[in-house]
C-alpha cells in the first residue's frame, strides 16, 4: 500500500490537487492519504474536512516525502529536491514547452506523469484536466469580462429608455471557447465564434452562438482532436474577420491555442485600436504567448482608447472550489485506472496509450514525447452495404409480386377443382382471413398482449370439434375428444379470465 | 324438450354465424383501451352461445344411445375440471408471467387439434367417396399444424420460464431439417391420401412434433415475441384446419380470425426488429451478419443512485424505457412509484415502449398496467422518439438492444436498420444494467460510452427502490 501526499500549492494558485470528496476515493483505491496543513484552505476545503474523509494531516516535509505525491501546478526545483528517491509526482507540466522541467525530474531517478498529456480520446476524457479546466476558463473569462465591461450583456427595453445587447466575439471553438459562448449568450448577449474547423460551426450554434466561417478553399483535417496552424491565405481571411468584428463588438475573448507552439497572434494592435472605448478583451491564451497584440500575462491592461485587455493566466483558479473539485476528480479517474487491482499499487502499462502518453518521465529517462495517437476516426464507409440492401428489397418486391401471384393462382385452382364443399369453406377462410387482418390492424400497441390472451381464448373454439364427437360410438374417440374438452377448457376458461384481469389494471392518468 | 333437440341443427346454425359475429366484434373492441373490455364480454358471450348451442347438438345425438351418455360425462367432467384449472391459473398467474402462461395455453389448442385430427382418423362420420381424398388430407393438415403448435407452444414455455436456456439451439443443417420435415410432410400426406394408413398418421404425428419442437427450440429468447404470436397463429390455423375436417364454418371463421391476429402480431414485431418473417423462425440471430468492427468505444461511467435522484429532482421532462430486465427484476412497482412521486413534483414523466421490449406483444404494457401506471403516459416507439432530444433525462431499465445507437449509425452492425428507441438525443441516460455484458444480440452498445450516458449498475429493483429512498 503506497502513500499519497497532496501537497499545498505557491502561493497565487488557489486550487489544490484533492479535495475531500476525491480523497474518499482514492482511499478506496486502497492508498493511503496525507495531505498538507492548509493545502485545501484557498478552496475553501478546510484541514478538518480532509481529516474527515480520511486523511492524515502534515507537515510539508512528510507530504513532500510521500511514494506519490499529487500537485496542481509543475514542481518547482527546490520542491523537486524535496521529493523522495523512486517517488511518483502527478501534475501539470506542459512537457512539449519545459524541456528543462523534464530534465531536472529525470535527473532524480522518479517517475513524472503530466495531466495535460493526456490524449484526446473518448476512452480517456474523464482525466482530460485540460478540457474540465478550460470549461471553467472560459465561463471565468466571460465572468471577468463582465466584470470590467460598464454595461449590460443582455439587451432591454425599459421604461427609462432601451438598452443593446452587448456583442461578443469569442475566437476558438474549443472547450474554453464553447464555454465562453454558453456563458455569454446566458447572459443574454449576441455572441459570434470563429474557429478554424467548419465542424464546430454546429456546436457553437447548439449553445446559442452564431458562427463565423473562414471562406478559403481548404480545410483543417484535425486527426488529433486539437487544432493545427492554418495556412496563409486563410490566415488573411481570418484576419479581415477579425478587423471586421473588432470595430463592431464589445467584447473578445480569445482561446486560440495550438499545442507546443506559441499561441497565434488573432487580434492585432490595430484592431483593438479600431475598438470602442469601454469595450473588454480577455486574452485566454496570454500565458502561451497570447493572441491579442499588447495583452500581458497575467495583467490587466488598458489601452489608449480605454480598451481593457485582460491576460489572467489563472482563470480556473478563480473559481478554486469547484475547480478543485473537477482537478481532483480527473485525478482520481487517472488513478483508478493506474491502480487496477484497488489494492494501492501503482501500475503504469505501457501498452496501453494513456498511460504511456501521461508518463513524461519513468524512473529517470524522459519518455516524452509519446508515439502519435491517432483517433478521430474517418467516418466508417457504409455506402456499398446500403446499396446492396436496397438490391436485396427490390428483390424481396419482386417476389412478393410472384407469392401473391402463385397464392391467388393456386386459390384459384383448388376452388375450380376441389370437390362440393370445399370451395364455401375455402370463401369463409378467405373472407375471415381479411377481416382479421382489418379488424386488428388498428389495435393499440398496448392492447398486444391482451389481444393475444382473447385470441387464444377465442382459439379455444375447436371445443365445438371435440364436442361433436364426443357422441360417437368409439370410446377411444371420445376420451380424446374428452381430454380434448378439457384442455381446451383451461384455454376458454383460463384466456378470457386472465384477459378481464389484464384489462382491470389499466386505468387513465388521474388516479 | 324433443321438440328443442329436432331443431338443434337449425339453433346450432343460427348460433354459429352469431357467434362468429360476436368473435370478429370482440377482436374489433379490443383495438382501443375505451372498447377493450366489452370486447372481452362479446368474446365470452360468443363463446358461450357456441358451447351452448353445440352442446345442444351433442346431447340430442346422444339423448338415449348409452355410448353417447358416457360423452356426456366425458364433457361435464372435462368441462368443469379445465375450466377450474383455466380460472385458477388466470388468478395466479403473475403479470411477469403472461408469455409462459400464454405460450402453455396455445400448446392445449394444439393438443386439442391433434386429438380431434385423430378422431376423424379413428371414426369415420360417413364421409361420401368422392371426398374420402380430401377428408384424409384435412386430417393429415389438422393433426400437422396441431402438433407443431404442441410442442413449439411447450419449448416456448419452457424456454420462457426459464426451464430450458433461452439460446437458440443451433443444429447443423437446421433449415436443411425444417425443409426436409416440410417436404417429408408432404410426401406423407400424398401417401395418406392414396391408403389411409394409421402408421403414417403416427409417423407424420411424430414428424410434426419433432418440427415444432426444433423450430422454436433454435429460436432465442429476444425473439420470443415474434414466436408467442407466430404460435398464437398456428393455434388459430389448427382450430381453421379442423373446422375444415368437421366441415364446420364457425371453427373456419374464427380459426381464421385468430391466424391472421397472430400472422399480423407477428408482422408488427418483425418490423420493430428490421427482420424478415421467415428469418426470425429460421432462428439464430446475426449469425451472418458482419462482426462489428473491434474499434475503441471509450469507457463508460459509473453513477450511484444518489446521484440519479439528484438528477432526476431537477429534470423537467424524464422518459423510462423499460425491457425485459425489468419484468426479471420484477421492477415494474418501484418503477411505477417512481413514476408517481417525479410527477406529483410536476416532473413530466413517460415511458417510451419498443414493439419488442420484453418476451411478449405488449408484455411492457401489462406490467406497467399492473404497477398503475395510467396508460396515457405510456407511449409507443413511434409516438415518443422524436421527444427525447428535448427530454432531461432517460432511464433506461434492463432494455439493450431497443436503444443501441448502431441500429441506426452503424451500418456493419447486425441490427443495422432495426427502428430503436433514440434514447442518446436526450440530454442525460442513465442505464440501470446488471453487468457491461452485451445484450440479446450480442451487440455491443455504444450507447453506453456517450458522454451522456451513465451506468447504474445491480438489480434494477433495488437500484430504483435507493432511488426512491434518495429522493
Amino acid at each position: 500500500m503506497k502513500l499519497i501526499g497532496v501537497v499545498k500549492e505557491q502561493a497565487g494558485e488557489n486550487r489544490v490537487a484533492a479535495t475531500p470528496a476525491t480523497v474518499k476515493a482514492i482511499i478506496a483505491l486502497g492508498y493511503e492519504v496525507l495531505v498538507e496543513a492548509g493545502a485545501g484552505a484557498e478552496s475553501s476545503f478546510p484541514d478538518s474536512a480532509y481529516a474527515e474523509a480520511g486523511a492524515k494531516i502534515a507537515g510539508k516535509a512528510d507530504t513532500w516525502k510521500a511514494d506519490l505525491v499529487l500537485k496542481v501546478n509543475a514542481p518547482s526545483n527546490e520542491e523537486i529536491a524535496e521529493l523522495a528517491d523512486n517517488a511518483t509526482i502527478v501534475s501539470l507540466m506542459t512537457p512539449s514547452l519545459r524541456p528543462e522541467l523534464l530534465e531536472s525530474l529525470a535527473t532524480r531517478g522518479i517517475t513524472a506523469l503530466a495531466l495535460d498529456a493526456v490524449p484526446r480520446i473518448s476512452r480517456a476524457q474523464s482525466m482530460d484536466v485540460l478540457s474540465s479546466m478550460a470549461n471553467i476558463a472560459g465561463y471565468r473569462a466571460v465572468i471577468e469580462a463582465a466584470h470590467e465591461f460598464g454595461r449590460f450583456f443582455t439587451g432591454q427595453v425599459t421604461a427609462a429608455g432601451k438598452v443593446p445587447p452587448a456583442k461578443v466575439l469569442v475566437a476558438g471553438a474549443g472547450v474554453a471557447g464553447l464555454a465562453a459562448i454558453g456563458a455569454a449568450s446566458s447572459l443574454g448577449a449576441i455572441v459570434r465564434a470563429t474557429d478554424p474547423r467548419p465542424e464546430v460551426a454546429d456546436q457553437v450554434k447548439s449553445i446559442g452562438g452564431e458562427y463565423l466561417p473562414v471562406e478559403v478553399e481548404e480545410k483543417m483535417q484535425s486527426s488529433d482532436g486539437y487544432a493545427k496552424a492554418t495556412s496563409e491565405a486563410y490566415d488573411k481571411r481570418a484576419a479581415e474577420i477579425y478587423s471586421e468584428q473588432a470595430s463592431d463588438v464589445d467584447i473578445i475573448i480569445t482561446t486560440a491555442l495550438i499545442p507546443g507552439r506559441p499561441a497565434p497572434k488573432l487580434i492585432t494592435a490595430s484592431d483593438v485600436a479600431s475598438m470602442k472605448s469601454g469595450s473588454v478583451i480577455v486574452d485566454m491564451a496570454a500565458a502561451q504567448g497570447g493572441n491579442v497584440e499588447g495583452s500581458v500575462a497575467g495583467q490587466k491592461v488598458v489601452t489608449s482608447n480605454g480598451v481593457t485587455i485582460l491576460g489572467y493566466t489563472d482563470l480556473p483558479g478563480r473559481l478554486p472550489a469547484q475547480a478543485s473539485q473537477l482537478f481532483g476528480t480527473n485525478l482520481v479517474n487517472l488513478l483508478k485506472l493506474l491502480t487496477p487491482n484497488k489494492d494501492g499499487n501503482l501500475v503504469i502499462d505501457f501498452e496501453d496509450i494513456v498511460q504511456r502518453s501521461v508518463t513524461v518521465v519513468q524512473n529517470g529517462s524522459i519518455t516524452w514525447p509519446p508515439p502519435p495517437v491517432q483517433v478521430s476516426a474517418a467516418p466508417a464507409q457504409a455506402k456499398p452495404v446500403v446499396a446492396a440492401a436496397k438490391v436485396e428489397k427490390k428483390m424481396s418486391a419482386k417476389l412478393r409480386g410472384g407469392l401473391i401471384a402463385l397464392g391467388t393462382a393456386l386459390l384459384f385452382l383448388i376452388c375450380a377443382f376441389a370437390p362440393a364443399p370445399l370451395p364455401q369453406h375455402f370463401l369463409v377462410l378467405t373472407l375471415s382471413v381479411v377481416v382479421g387482418f382489418y379488424v386488428i390492424g388498428k389495435v393499440h400497441h398496448a392492447l398486444h398482449t391482451p389481444l393475444m390472451s382473447v385470441t387464444n381464448a377465442i382459439s379455444g373454439i375447436v371445443i365445438v370439434g371435440a364436442l361433436l364427437q364426443l357422441t360417437t360410438p368409439n370410446l377411444a374417440v371420445q376420451v380424446l375428444a374428452g381430454v380434448a374438452v378439457l384442455l381446451v377448457s383451461i384455454n376458454i376458461f383460463g384466456g378470457f379470465a386472465v384477459t378481464r384481469r389484464m384489462l382491470k389494471m389499466f386505468s387513465k392518468g388521474g388516479k | 324438450m324433443n321438440a328443442l333437440f329436432d331443431f338443434a341443427p337449425e339453433i346450432s346454425t343460427a348460433s354459429y354465424i352469431v357467434a362468429s359475429l360476436l368473435f370478429i366484434m370482440s377482436l374489433a373492441g379490443l383495438s382501443k383501451h375505451e372498447t377493450s373490455r366489452g370486447g372481452v364480454i362479446y368474446g365470452m358471450s360468443g363463446m358461450v352461445l357456441a358451447l351452448t348451442a353445440t352442446g345442444l347438438l351433442t346431447v340430442s345425438n346422444g339423448w338415449g344411445e348409452p355410448s353417447a351418455q358416457l360423452g356426456l360425462v366425458f364433457l361435464l367432467v372435462g368441462l368443469v375440471i379445465g375450466a377450474s384449472i383455466g380460472l385458477w391459473r388466470a388468478k395466479v398467474v403473475e403479470m411477469t408471467g403472461m408469455p409462459e402462461l400464454i405460450a402453455i395455453l396455445h400448446s392445449f389448442v394444439g393438443l386439442a387439434a391433434v386429438f380431434i385430427g385423430w378422431n376423424g382418423a379413428l371414426y369415420d362420420t360417413g364421409t361420401p367417396e368422392a371426398l374420402k381424398g380430401v377428408h384424409h388430407a384435412e386430417i393429415f393438415i389438422g393433426v400437422f399444424i396441431g402438433a407443431v403448435t404442441f410442442t413449439g407452444s411447450i419449448v416456448a414455455y419452457l424456454k420462457l420460464s426459464a426451464k430450458i436456456s433461452s439460446k437458440p439451439l443451433m443444429l447443423p443443417g437446421k433449415n436443411f431439417l425444417n425443409v426436409g420435415a416440410l417436404v417429408g410432410f408432404v410426401a406423407l400426406t400424398v401417401w395418406y391420401v392414396i391408403t389411409p394408413e394409421l402408421s403414417l398418421l403416427i409417423a407424420v404425428t411424430v414428424l410434426a412434433l419433432a418440427l415444432g419442437w426444433h423450430l422454436v427450440a433454435s429460436i432465442g429468447g429476444g425473439d420470443m415475441p415474434v414466436v408467442v404470436s407466430m404460435l398464437n397463429s398456428y393455434s388459430g390455423w389448427a382450430a381453421a384446419a379442423a373446422g375444415f375436417l368437421l366441415s364446420n364454418d364457425l371453427l373456419i371463421v374464427t380459426g381464421a380470425l385468430v391466424g391472421s391476429s397472430g400472422a399480423y402480431l407477428s408482422y408488427i414485431m418483425c418490423k420493430a426488429m428490421n427482420r424478415s418473417f421467415i428469418s426470425v423462425i429460421a432462428g439464430g440471430f446475426g449469425i451472418e451478419a458482419p462482426s462489428a468492427k473491434d474499434e475503441e468505444l471509450g469507457e463508460y461511467r459509473e453513477v450511484d443512485a444518489a446521484t440519479v435522484a439528484e438528477l432526476l429532482k431537477n429534470a423537467t421532462s424524464v422518459i423510462i424505457t423499460p425491457g425485459y430486465g425489468m419484468a426479471v427484476a420484477q421492477a415494474q412497482y418501484p418503477v411505477a412509484e417512481l413514476a408517481s412521486r417525479l410527477r406529483d413534483k410536476g416532473v413530466d414523466v413517460r415511458f417510451g415502449i419498443h414493439p419488442v421490449a420484453g418476451r411478449l406483444p405488449g408484455h411492457m404494457n401489462v406490467l406497467l398496467a399492473e404497477a398503475k401506471v395510467p396508460y396515457d403516459i405510456v407511449d409507443e416507439m413511434d409516438e415518443i422518439n422524436d421527444d427525447f432530444a428535448s427530454t432531461s433525462v432517460v432511464l433506461v431499465i434492463g432494455a439493450n438492444d431497443t436503444v443501441n445507437p448502431a441500429a441506426t449509425e452503424d451500418p456493419g452492425s447486425p441490427i443495422a436498420g432495426m427502428p430503436v428507441l433514440k434514447v442518446w438525443e436526450a440530454e442525460n441516460v442513465i442505464v440501470f444494467k446488471r453487468s457491461m455484458a452485451s445484450g440479446y444480440a450480442g451487440v455491443q452498445n455504444p450507447l453506453f460510452f456517450r458522454e451522456n450516458a451513465a451506468m447504474l449498475f445491480g438489480d434494477a429493483k433495488e437500484r430504483v427502490e435507493d432511488i426512491l429512498k434518495a429522493l
